[in-house]
């Protein structure tokens, strides 16, 4: 464990920890929307940015990227850390201009005009939340970046249909702005954004067409233990 | 015993020239040396010529052949020697041939000169009207280090360029090559080579400037035993080719800094992460390190030392930011080439998590000279804090465009006057851009700045790898801000939400100022966007992306009112500000101007003054100039 100070408070954090889950941990709010707990680490959206001393050198950066060290001193809220983070919003926002977890950050935030426009906003913050849980999570690699710069985007490979999808809809329950549609139709599940149909197992109990072959699958391969050959007979509710 | 690879290697290379044997000590590299140049008869007359890329362009091939055949229809190819070479620099001139001994130089050779270039030597004459003039004074030089663009410079590093085939170990040999090599195997222990290397003070030539020896001690002394060296050679400036003209024309000279890096650091393998848009430096570059195999310059027990290390080539896809060196790991890695957190520095926690130490391709290439002559010697060349040279690649308005070699220190207006020749034209200088894209825009009142790192970076633009882009008083500074941010904003990876957004912004606001779009407001915003792109970002690319801007708002400001406040582009550049009329006093009504108008925007009865129509006019420009009576104003 190693000393740490946040805003003025004194805390014991684990080394190596990020700072933001140390902060948080200690019920010390930072904006996020990058950041989760059980994924790596991206440094994308540079809203988490803090003030942090280490010795002689003070610097901005992001506390989700940062490792908590002996006698690191954190600031949250200098003056300038909260220009920073604004303008970092102000740039996100006419991404996802209609998402209320972005305007609600943005209100906190104490954004009351949008400054810039985007004419074509497809709702993506390029959190990269989606890639890293279907990597990480998942294990499928199915989806991940493509281009650069302004033209970053999260794609199939090739913006062909994403083959590697066991539509589990992993990347659907964890994006901050919902710009990931996922479509149960009768025995079909759709996403439009990864140009995937599956075809859906129905409970075999009560009829509900509930999960994807191709996630059962997946499972029975690749899962860490292998659930029972009648597992995936019965839907949640029925089990 | 010799492996499948080598067996293979050792094929290859022999099938690429000549007998290839292992040098099994420091006695049989001398002793081949010794050969070579007694093989070498220093009467026999040698002609060269330049076959880096810029000459390349110039059809320098095309000469080659013609004097191949020339030297062969007069039965000459057992008294002259001829050698194509890397890039000699003077690019502005090419295609360059230079005689040796005499180094009697010819500019803008074409290939029907072959035969009156073979005949004046056989006379021993000069071809008078190949010589270079300069444009200026109108003399005509003969020698190539008389000519003005040479003698100013000091070509330590890229002097070799000129007397080398790059394809052809024996021509390094035959200049002192992998002498460093031996003293260091020989008489230095890997401690000693990093000490002099300290000592020298040598500073990372890619942009940092950072102390290329405590970045080596750092990763020699970082606890993992296993230890990488890179060769930094995913050059990406704009208009800078320093680093492709050393990789294409003297490749050796960096793997040779690059062994003694190794050697000093304890690495016992390298890469080198090259562009694959240079197809001539990966090309010389691979043979270069299958010819070191073949000799066992690399490979296990170099020189019979006990010293053991590998070179691999990567080669890039051509994203600008795999230059950096976290990204570059990525990319090496097989990974995207995308920067990462690096709390922990590269030096101690690089490739695959080890200890990695990255230097650009100039900085490798001073080693051997550091090691062979000294840090002493070094130490005196350049001022207080930067030693050594540097070069540069000297392009835009100025009459001698070309790569250009100076000892650190030296004042801008000699490399710009001096060397460059000054601006074309008789028009008046404006700024130089220095550092890339990520640089700034120095103004006349500056020029007399000496040029190193760190007093580039007080006037607000940077040394970068040496990018260096003269503009005269026709260049709108506004227009030359977007020109930057445009490329910027297509080359930064996206991963920040700071620099992908940020740089996109500020491009969209200067494209709407040189549109006569900009608001009252524009300006301040634009500083907004700068401060948080700058302060905000990862890596370097992001945290110098609003530089251009920056640095033009520092000396031009007024330029950027004047658009915004008077729709008005005091540069005459940007298309939707200007407007062309036709004087009636100066125009005769000849009709040139109006036969090349693409727009047909040009009526009127031939013998009498013609009218532009404002609004079909695409401001291209070419009736200002076809015109032979100055009667065509641009306002």
């Amino acid at each position: 464990m190693v000393n740490i100070t946040i805003d003025g408070q004194q805390f014991q954090a684990a080394e190596g920890q990020n700072v933001l889950q140390a902060a948080l941990d200690n019920g010390i709010e930072i904006p996020h929307l990058c950041y989760h707990e059980n994924l790596s680490s991206y440094g994308g959206c540079r809203l988490c940015l803090v003030e942090i001393t280490r010795g002689q050198r003070t610097t901005l950066t992001t506390s989700c990227t940062y490792p908590c060290l002996e006698g690191i001193v954190v600031r949250t809220d200098t003056p300038e850390v909260l220009k920073a983070r604004r303008l970092v919003m102000e740039l996100l926002l006419p991404l996802a201009p209609e998402a209320p977890q972005i305007q609600a950050l943005a209100r906190e935030m104490g954004i009351s005009e949008q400054r810039f426009t985007e004419e074509e906003a497809d709702n993506c913050i390029r959190c990269g939340l989606c890639t890293r849980a279907c990597t990480e999570m998942v294990g499928a690699q199915a989806i991940t970046f493509s281009g650069r710069g302004y033209r970053r985007a999260v794609e199939s490979p090739f913006g062909e249909e994403a083959v590697d999808c066991i539509g589990c809809g992993t990347c659907v329950y964890i994006c901050p702005t919902g710009c990931i549609e996922m479509l149960d139709r009768g025995t079909q599940r759709t996403l439009p954004k990864w140009k995937r149909t599956l075809e859906l197992k129905k409970c075999t109990k009560c009829g509900w067409p509930y999960i994807p072959f191709a996630q059962i699958e997946f499972a029975r391969q690749r899962g860490q233990e292998p659930p029972a050959a009648d597992w995936f007979d019965l839907c949640p509710n029925c089990r | 015993m010799v492996g499948f690879l080598e067996t293979v290697i050792l094929k290859s290379v022999k099938e690429r020239g000549g007998p290839v044997f292992r040098l099994n000590s420091v006695g049989e590299l001398e002793k081949l040396r010794a050969e070579i140049s007694e093989k070498r008869d220093t009467g026999k007359p040698c002609i060269t010529t330049c076959l880096g890329t810029g000459c390349h362009a110039y059809a320098s091939y095309d000469v080659y052949d013609a004097l191949a055949e020339e030297i062969d229809a007069r039965g000459l190819k057992e008294k002259i020697e001829l050698r194509g070479t890397g890039c000699h620099g003077f690019c502005e001139q090419g295609p360059i041939v230079v005689i040796f001994p005499s180094e009697i130089c010819y500019c803008r050779v074409q290939p029907e000169d072959a035969a009156d270039i073979l005949a004046a030597l056989m006379e021993d004459k000069v071809v008078d009207r190949l010589l270079y003039e300069d444009p200026v004074s109108g003399q005509k030089y003969e020698r190539e280090d008389e000519i003005p663009f040479y003698k100013n410079q000091n070509r330590l590093i890229l002097g070799q360029n000129r007397l080398i085939d790059p394809q052809n170990i024996e021509d390094y040999f035959a200049q002192g090559g992998y002498k460093a090599l031996a003293k260091a195997l020989t008489d230095m222990t890997p401690e000693d080579v990093l000490a002099e290397v300290k000592k020298a003070n040598l500073r990372g030539r890619g942009g940092g400037g950072f102390p290329a020896g405590v970045k080596w001690e750092t990763t020699r002394q970082a606890p993992e035993k296993e230890k990488y060296v890179v060769v930094n050679a995913d050059e990406g400036d704009p208009g800078a080719y320093m680093d492709r003209s050393l990789l294409e024309g003297n490749p050796h000279l960096v793997l040779e800094g690059l062994i003694l890096g190794a050697y000093a650091i304890g690495a016992a393998e390298g890469f080198v992460y090259v562009r694959q848009e240079y197809p001539l430096a990966v090309d010389n570059l691979s043979r270069a390190v299958e010819q070191a195999q073949g000799y066992g310059l690399l490979g296990d027990n170099i020189l019979g030392s006990g010293f053991n290390f590998r070179v691999r080539i990567k080669r890039g896809a051509g994203a600008f930011v795999s230059g950096e060196s976290s990204a570059l790991v990525s990319a090496i890695e097989g990974q995207v080439g995308e920067p990462r957190p690096k709390h922990i520095n590269t030096a101690i926690s690089g490739l695959w998590g080890k200890p990695t130490n990255l230097n650009n391709v100039e900085t490798w290439a001073n080693v051997p000279f550091i090691i062979e002559r000294g840090a002493d010697w070094f130490n005196g060349i350049g001022n207080e804090g930067n030693k050594g040279t540097k070069i540069f690649s000297l392009v835009g308005k100025v009459n001698n465009t070309g790569l250009v070699e100076v000892p650190m220190g030296i004042p801008l207006r000699k490399i710009i006057e001096d060397i460059g020749g000054g601006i074309p034209q008789g028009k008046k200088f404006k700024a130089v851009q220095t550092g890339g894209p990520s640089g700034g825009c120095i103004p006349e009142q500056h020029l007399d700045t000496p040029v190193d790192f760190d007093r580039l970076q007080e006037l607000g633009s940077m040394m970068g790898s040496g990018g260096m882009i003269v503009m005269d008083e026709n260049n709108c500074m506004v227009d030359v801000a977007k020109y930057f941010m445009n490329f910027l904003k297509d080359e930064s990876c996206g991963k920040c939400t700071s620099c992908r957004e940020g740089t996109k912004r500020m491009y969209e606001i200067l494209e709407a100022i040189t549109k006569g779009e900009g608001r009252a407001g524009d300006i301040e915003l634009l500083e907004e966007l700068a401060w948080v792109t700058e302060k905000t970002s990862l890596c370097a690319l992001g945290q110098t992306a609003a530089n251009p801007v920056l640095s033009t708002l520092r000396y031009f400001r007024e330029e950027y009112e004047a658009h915004i406040n008077e729709k008005r582009c005091p540069a005459k550049v940007c298309k939707a500000l200007i407007r062309y009329t036709i004087d009636p006093e100066k125009c005769d009504g000849c009709g040139r101007c109006q036969r090349n108008c693409p727009e047909e925007a040009i009526s009127g009865e031939l013998k009498s003054p013609l009218v532009i129509d404002t609004d079909r006019c695409s401001r291209c420009g070419i009736c200002l100039e076809v015109c032979r009576r100055d009667a065509v104003v641009v306002e």
